[in-house]
C-alpha cells in the first residue's frame, strides 16, 4: 500500500514537470514578444503625433465647427463600446480587466435606461459577451499578438459608420494601456465624436511660423478625410497597446505558474521521500520481526 | 533643402533631405515641392511619388493615398499605405494590374479603379511601368 502511494507520487511529479516545461517557455515567448510589441507602439508614434497634428491646424482654420466627427450629439441614446480584449486565454487578469470595465460600463447604461452596442475585438472579448447574453455588432478577432494596420482600418470604417448612420451617438474605446513592462492599466476613452483638447492648440499656423496654409481640395474636404483616418489611427495605437499588454500579462502570469509548479514539485517530492522512507522502515520491521520469530522458533525446538 | 518624411503608421519610411518632392493630389494634378513652398495641406491619390534627394538620387515611392503637408521647409507624406521601391514585388503588381484591367472591362467601379491606380503607382515607382 505504501509503494502504491509512492507510484501514485511519483507520476504527478511527472506531470507536473511537463505543465512547468510548458509554462516556461511560454513566458519565454511572451518576453521577447513584449520587446517586439513595444518596438511596434514606438513606431507608430510619430504618425499619430503628426496626423494629430494636422487635425489641430485645420480644426484652428476654421473648418472645425460643422464636423458631425465633433459635434457632440445634444441627447445620448446609444453608446458604443469597442472592447479590446486577447484572441486566448493564459494571461492572467488582462482578459478579464477589459471586459469587466465594459460590461460595467453597458450595465449603467442599461439601468439609466440607455441603449447599448458593444462591438467585440479578440475572440475572448466576443465569447464573453455573447456567453452572457449581451447584444453584439460585429466583432474582429484573430490579430490580437500582432495586430495590423489594415485591422485597425476595418474597425475604424465600421464605427465611423455606425456613428454616421446615426445608430450610435458616441463610441468609446476600452482596452489596456501599456505604461511600462511593469504597470498596464485599464483605461476607457472617447473616440467619437472626438474630444475638443485633442484638436484644441492648434493655431492654423505652420510650425516655424509663415503665412496660413492653402488647401486642395478645400479646408472642409480634407477635414472630412482627414477625421476617419484620424480615428483609424486611434484605435491603431490602442490595438498596438493592448497587443504589448497582452505579452507583458501572459509573462507575468506564466512566469508565478512555472513558480508554482517548482513549488509542488518540491513538496510533492517530499512526500514521496517520506513515503518511501515509510515503506522502507516498514519492510526492516517486517523482516527484522519475521527472523527473530524465526529465531525464536529454532530456539524451541532445539530447547 | 528641405526635410523630407514619409510617415505610415506602422513605421517612417523615409526621412531626410531632399531637393525637391514630385507627389499627386487627389483632384489630379501633380505638384511638387521646392524648398520655400508655401505653407500646403492636400488630400493625395494613389500615385508615385519621387523624392530629388542632395545627392542627384531619385527615392521612388508608391503612396496610395493620404496627405501632404509642407510648412516651412520640411515636407511630411502620410499614408496609411506608402511602399519604397524596393520594397514592391514586381509581378505581383503586374498581376494586380492586369487583374483589375480585365474586372474594368465588364464594369467600372471604385473599388476596381483604386486597385488599378494603385497597381499603376507601384509599377511605376519601381521603374516596371512601360509608358510612363
Amino acid at each position: 500500500m505504501a509503494g502504491g502511494q509512492e507510484r501514485i507520487l511519483r507520476s504527478r511529479i511527472r506531470s507536473v514537470q511537463a505543465t512547468k516545461k510548458i509554462t516556461r517557455a511560454m513566458e519565454l515567448i511572451a518576453a521577447s514578444r513584449i520587446v517586439k510589441a513595444q518596438q511596434r507602439v514606438q513606431a507608430a508614434v510619430p504618425y499619430s503625433e503628426m496626423i494629430t497634428n494636422v487635425v489641430r491646424d485645420l480644426a484652428a482654420g476654421g473648418s472645425s465647427t460643422e464636423s458631425a466627427f465633433l459635434k457632440p450629439r445634444e441627447v445620448v441614446k446609444t453608446s458604443c463600446y469597442v472592447a479590446i480584449a486577447a484572441d486566448r486565454g493564459l494571461c492572467g487578469g488582462y482578459n478579464a480587466g477589459v471586459l469587466r470595465a465594459t460590461e460595467g460600463e453597458v450595465k449603467a447604461d442599461v439601468l439609466a435606461g440607455k441603449q447599448y452596442a458593444v462591438v467585440p475585438v479578440g475572440r475572448k472579448s466576443e465569447n464573453y459577451f455573447k456567453f452572457r447574453g449581451y447584444a453584439l455588432r460585429d466583432g474582429f478577432a484573430g490579430f490580437s499578438d500582432a495586430p495590423k494596420y489594415e485591422n485597425a482600418k476595418a474597425i475604424g470604417q465600421y464605427v465611423v459608420s455606425l456613428f454616421l448612420s446615426g445608430e450610435v451617438d458616441r463610441v468609446e474605446l476600452v482596452y489596456t494601456r501599456f505604461v511600462s513592462a511593469g504597470t498596464q492599466e485599464v483605461v476607457r476613452r472617447p473616440l467619437i465624436p472626438l474630444e475638443r483638447e485633442a484638436i484644441e492648440g492648434g493655431d492654423g499656423k505652420p510650425e516655424g511660423g509663415g503665412s496660413a496654409y492653402e488647401f486642395e481640395p478645400s479646408a472642409e474636404d480634407i477635414f472630412g478625410s482627414l477625421l476617419p483616418q484620424y480615428v483609424e489611427a486611434r484605435i491603431y495605437a490602442a490595438l498596438l497597446n493592448a497587443a504589448a499588454s497582452e505579452h507583458a500579462f501572459r509573462q507575468r502570469a506564466m512566469k508565478s505558474a512555472t513558480d508554482n509548479a517548482e513549488e509542488l514539485i518540491k513538496s510533492l517530492s517530499r512526500t514521496m521521500n517520506r513515503a518511501r522512507q515509510d515503506s522502507i522502515t516498514t519492510e526492516i520491521m517486517e523482516i527484522v520481526g519475521g527472523a527473530e520469530a524465526l529465531s525464536g522458533a529454532d530456539d524451541m525446538v532445539n530447547a | 533643402m528641405m526635410k523630407v518624411e514619409v510617415v505610415s503608421p506602422e513605421r517612417v519610411l523615409f526621412s531626410g533631405s531632399a531637393t525637391q518632392v514630385i507627389t499627386r493630389t487627389e483632384s489630379g494634378g501633380e505638384i511638387a515641392f521646392l524648398p520655400g513652398h508655401t505653407s500646403f495641406l492636400g488630400v493625395l491619390t494613389e500615385n508615385h511619388t519621387r523624392i530629388f534627394l542632395e545627392d542627384g538620387k531619385v527615392q521612388d515611392v508608391a503612396v496610395h493615398g493620404g496627405f501632404v503637408e509642407a510648412a516651412g521647409d520640411h515636407v511630411t507624406i502620410l499614408s496609411s499605405n506608402a511602399e519604397l521601391a524596393g520594397d514592391i514585388d514586381v509581378a505581383r503588381a503586374r498581376a494586380a494590374k492586369e487583374r483589375a484591367e480585365t474586372a474594368m472591362r465588364g464594369e467600372h467601379d471604385a473599388v476596381v479603379e483604386a486597385d488599378l491606380r494603385r497597381a499603376q503607382a507601384r509599377l511605376s515607382a519601381t521603374g516596371a511601368l512601360g509608358n510612363d
